[in-house]
């Protein structure tokens, strides 16, 4: 599994997801800068989290424009595997990657804590070694997760088993439509969740909950 | 020639911030306001001297970029 991290200007959890990469699959990831126009010959992508560009116009419209991002829509498009984390997931979504938007969150307060996580689709190159319905702990850093998207849109992602991850009972931080917290596009290549499982892989981190997400990736 | 765009959320689309503004006007004493929507405005200056072109390119721009139309609606006025 060969795997490359971008970074944009305003990204902050990019050394955490190369060290969660590397530390579970035991290959060392590329970390590409955004300005590139060509993606290294890799088996996967990962957009970390942070405050791309501020956060400015809406959060991930800026970084979704630049030049990285042609190329991995291209590559994308054929197959190659793409995993949005938090920002990450703004960006791919603002890419148009995936459908739907990650809003301010419903009661406007940033919110950074551990929510427990559902895993309500295990079939997928990231949670396969999870079962399905296992819930976990995972860390929420964000101010804008509140997913929404069209009713249409609703529907065939709850029809397709496209939502991934759902925030568990009463653990909802933002809001989000379903308690949306991870989704996966139809051809099952691209994942984007809102919560931070590289933050949740080693001892150090309280909890290793997460740790079986990464191992996934060696399998797919 | 410059254009004018207002970006505003769509109806039924939740605005915290908005919801947020309301609340903050009614602690201030203001009575009567039964809602506020926060919504964006742009000032674009460009090189472009035919209309036609320009409507176009910010037509283009507001779809590419300034507005995600996902949620939100946009309005361009040309001066």
């Amino acid at each position: 599994m060969k795997s490359a991290v971008i970074t944009f200007p305003g990204i902050n959890r990019e050394r955490d997801m190369l060290l969660a990469l590397e530390a579970t699959t035991g290959v060392k990831p590329i970390s590409v800068w955004h300005t590139e126009t060509t993606l290294p010959d890799v088996d996967l992508v990962v957009v970390p989290g942070g405050f791309s560009y501020g956060d400015y116009l809406r959060c991930g419209a800026i970084a979704a424009r630049s030049p990285i991002m042609a190329d991995i829509k291209a590559k994308a498009m054929k197959g190659l595997k793409v995993i949005g984390v938090c920002n990450g997931f703004q960006i791919i979504t603002e890419a148009g990657l995936l459908p739907g938007v990650l809003m301010r969150n419903a009661d406007l307060h940033f919110v950074c804590r551990e929510v427990k996580l559902k895993i309500e689709n295990n079939q997928t190159f990231f949670t396969n070694k999870m079962a399905k319905g296992q819930i976990v702990s995972c860390p929420v850093a964000h101010g804008e997760g509140n997913y929404a998207c069209d009713a249409e849109t609703l529907k065939r992602l709850e029809g397709e088993g496209r939502v991934v991850f759902r925030y568990a009972e009463g653990s909802n931080p933002n809001g989000a439509t379903n308690d949306i917290a991870g989704i996966i596009n139809e051809a099952g290549n691209v994942i984007g969740m809102m919560p931070h499982p590289e933050n949740m892989i080693e001892p150090l981190h309280g909890k290793m909950d997460c740790k079986p997400l990464f191992e996934s990736l060696i399998a797919a | 020639m410059k254009a004018k765009i207002k970006v505003t959320l769509k109806n039924g689309v939740l605005d915290p911030q908005g919801k947020a503004i309301e609340g903050a006007l009614g602690s201030l004493g203001f009575a009567g306001v039964n809602g506020v929507r926060q919504g964006k405005y742009f000032e674009i200056e460009l090189a472009e001297k035919d209309k036609a072109n320009a409507e176009a390119a910010l037509k283009s721009m507001c779809e590419k970029l300034i507005a995600n139309t996902v949620i939100e609606n946009y309005e361009i006025e040309l001066a």
